[in-house]
């Protein structure tokens, strides 16, 4: 459910920011946390209707629908050539589509110019205009809307001191670190108050301490003015810590969409499985399909697993399970009932908080598994070597039904 | 092997630079030369400058070939710019590699060709229409841009490549419209090409010989011409005076060039340092 509030309210403040802060950008609000789930709720901001995209012979985007709703922050994941970055120029308006649609707002965008799309975009460059001063930069979009100038002097002050740039508005880009470029690209795309803003790789030219420190901050400046972002990426951390739903994608369609818990504990292929974080990955057939549970048949070892869908006995199918759902103790016994196994360690990787541990099962296949290094190396009793026997297990909802 | 400093490219160095620099040195020198015969030394004198003042001959070459020279180095960046827009910023269009490879031919063309061409064409069109009427400045004029626009357009169009697109795009995501984008950040962005190019354009003009001869016409002497025609009745001294003035006007802008270069190179650094400062 969505409150509206008449149209154009948002637009008629001149003191904006506080507006912004107070309301949200579009003036609308969202009660649901999950507008997604909200069959008969909100209407999506953006609708994607069977899209594709191509060059020459080679399909960027291969045929994609999504919709994405207002206040959400929305992260496009996949490898380089996975096709995110073209679906989010052909959001910009920056490249045309070969079929399907793109509505914003309700409204087609077909035939909608760039310039005068209700979207703005931070360019992974940051594309910030080397002859003009950051206030100038930032100024440029509100001066092609005929912004009253005291208005713009306004806003360009507000959004500064969002971005915490008071200081820097007369240096010219070059005059920056990169850091601060960042920031005035996010302050130029956002004084606007698009309906959408669109991120490619926001954070990808940021160092590493830099980019953890600035991924808060971008969700947090989100929240604040209350902007639909849709922010591409290839850093599977930095999706999981800024999205509310993200889209996994590869050659050109979307793999799986979801929250970063579905995707990461309930993938829906072995591709996403693997993408997110990591997975062993047993194949194996459908051995029982009970009404709560279903048992799986692999080489290695029998696994029950007490969710997921209904499959026909026999059936092809492959399990995920993840290095840190698997308990590991050292024993000499052999594996006795379901989701257990034995196995030797074949090598380990000590972390500091957490050590990985190869070990290999009775079939040859080495799998890995993480744990915390609870107990000093002192207690030489428990503490799992090089050689060990070691027993495997889980619980019968740690495992991840792979359809693919 | 680097670090030592070879003889051998010492030598070669100065000899290099030596078949470049003394031809001219001499011819500096020969300027201020009393005699008339210009092998002869004759003692320092300005005399050949005091003639080559009173000569309004020459002056009026002078004035000519630098009138010619601006018009068509303006006309030539102008039409350069825009053929350049076309083929950087305008996709594929049909036709666009047959347009591209219009543009740069006149760079291999042989000048003697074109000069020719240009001939044949002026002299049809004046059959034809009764213009032009008479060959001259309007004739070289244009002989001049139809060459010299496709040098601009090559240096516009490499600068334009390399600039990348993203800066427009960014400025038409604000909502500029196409026109804004281009006296926004295209042309601002532009500026050293335009400028480069509007200069070769202006020094290929003021170089022309062979184009300028073939479509002059009576009284149009450009500077060229009438330092060639000069040279043909035999060395003079005058012409030695005039090359020197040339020759300094030229090291004056050279000068000015490094200078603006210097700075440009200072302000790129403390623009480093301000960046590194707080970061």
């Amino acid at each position: 459910m969505a409150v509206v509030p008449p149209a154009g309210a948002a637009a008629l403040a001149p003191n904006s920011l506080q507006t912004i802060v107070r309301h949200g950008l579009n003036g609308t609000q969202t009660v649901s946390d999950t507008p997604w789930l909200d069959q008969d709720g909100q209407k999506p901001l953006v609708q994607i209707k069977g899209v594709s995209k191509k060059y020459g012979d080679v399909t960027a985007v291969d045929n994609v629908d999504l919709d994405i709703y207002s206040g959400e922050l929305f992260c496009l994941l996949g490898g380089s050539g996975c096709g995110k970055s073209t679906l989010l120029r052909m959001l910009a308006g920056f490249e045309t589509l070969n079929t399907g649609q793109i509505l914003i707002d309700g409204v087609d965008m077909a035939d909608v110019p760039a310039y005068e799309r209700p979207t703005n975009m931070m360019f992974q460059s940051y594309a910030l205009f080397p002859h003009m001063s950051v206030e100038k930069n930032i100024a440029f979009g509100l001066q092609q809307d005929r912004v009253p100038k005291n208005d713009i002097t306004d806003r360009v002050h507000d959004i500064l001191k969002l971005v915490e740039l008071e200081k820097f508005k007369k240096r010219k880009p070059q005059q920056l670190s990169g850091g601060q470029r960042q920031r005035v690209a996010l302050a130029r795309a956002l004084v606007k108050q698009p309906k959408l803003l669109l991120l490619d790789e926001p954070l990808a030219a940021l160092d590493k301490k830099l980019r953890k420190q600035t991924q808060f901050e971008l969700a947090n400046i989100q929240e604040q003015v209350g902007v639909t972002f849709i922010v591409v990426t290839h850093d599977q951390e930095e999706a999981m810590t800024l999205s509310s739903r993200m889209a996994v994608m590869d050659a050109g369609r979307f793999q799986q969409i979801g929250t970063p818990t579905e995707i990461y504990e309930f993938p829906t292929s072995r591709f996403v499985a693997d993408f997110i974080g990591s997975a062993n990955i047993f194949e194996g057939r459908v051995s029982e399909d009970g009404a709560d549970h279903i048992t799986v048949q692999t080489d290695a070892v029998e696994i029950f697993i007490d969710h997921g869908q209904s499959l026909s006995v026999g059936s092809r199918i492959w399990v995920g399970l993840r290095p840190e759902k698997i308990r590991i103790i050292k024993s000499d016994d052999a594996a006795s009932g379901l989701n257990q196994i034995s196995g030797k360690v074949d090598d380990i990787g000590y972390l500091g908080e957490t050590s990985i541990y190869k070990v290999e099962l009775p079939n040859g296949q080495i799998i890995d598994i993480t744990a915390p290094n609870q107990s000093r190396p002192m207690d030489r009793e428990q503490r799992i070597t090089w050689e060990d026997k070691v027993m495997l297990s889980w619980d019968p909802s740690s495992a991840m039904l792979l359809s693919s | 092997m680097y670090g030592k400093r070879s003889r051998f490219l010492t030598i070669m160095l100065t000899l290099g630079l030596a078949f470049f620099y003394i031809p001219m040195i001499m011819l500096v020198i020969y300027s201020f030369n009393y005699s008339k015969i210009v092998p002869v030394w004759g003692g320092w004198s300005l005399r050949w400058y005091n003639e080559l003042f009173q000569s309004q001959e020459v002056w009026e070459a002078v004035s000519l070939s630098l009138q010619i020279a601006t018009l068509n180095a303006t006309f030539a960046t102008l039409l350069g710019t825009l053929a350049a827009l076309a083929m950087v910023r305008f996709g594929r269009f049909k036709g666009r590699t047959l347009f591209g490879g219009m543009i740069v031919a006149p760079l291999v063309m042989p000048e003697v060709i074109t000069g020719l061409s240009l001939l044949v064409f002026f002299i049809s069109l004046n059959e034809l229409i009764g213009w032009p009427a008479q060959r001259g400045f309007t004739t070289i004029t244009i002989a001049h841009i139809t060459f010299s626009m496709a040098f601009v357009a090559v240096t516009i169009q490499a600068r334009l490549t390399g600039m990348g697109q993203d800066l427009e795009e960014a400025a038409a995501d604000l909502g500029a419209k196409p026109f804004k984008v281009l006296t926004a950040i295209t042309l601002p962005r532009l500026t050293p090409a335009l400028v480069s190019g509007w200069l070769l354009a202006f020094t290929l003009s003021l170089d022309d010989l062979v184009i300028a001869s073939f479509v002059t016409g009576p009284g149009a002497n450009t500077l060229p011409i009438l330092i060639f025609s000069r040279i043909r009745l035999g060395l003079r001294p005058d012409i030695n005076a005039l090359a020197t003035i040339i020759i300094l006007v030229i090291a004056v802008c050279v000068a000015i060039a490094a200078i603006l270069m210097l700075r440009q190179q200072r302000r790129d650094l403390r623009d480093q340092q301000l960046a590194a400062g707080e970061g």
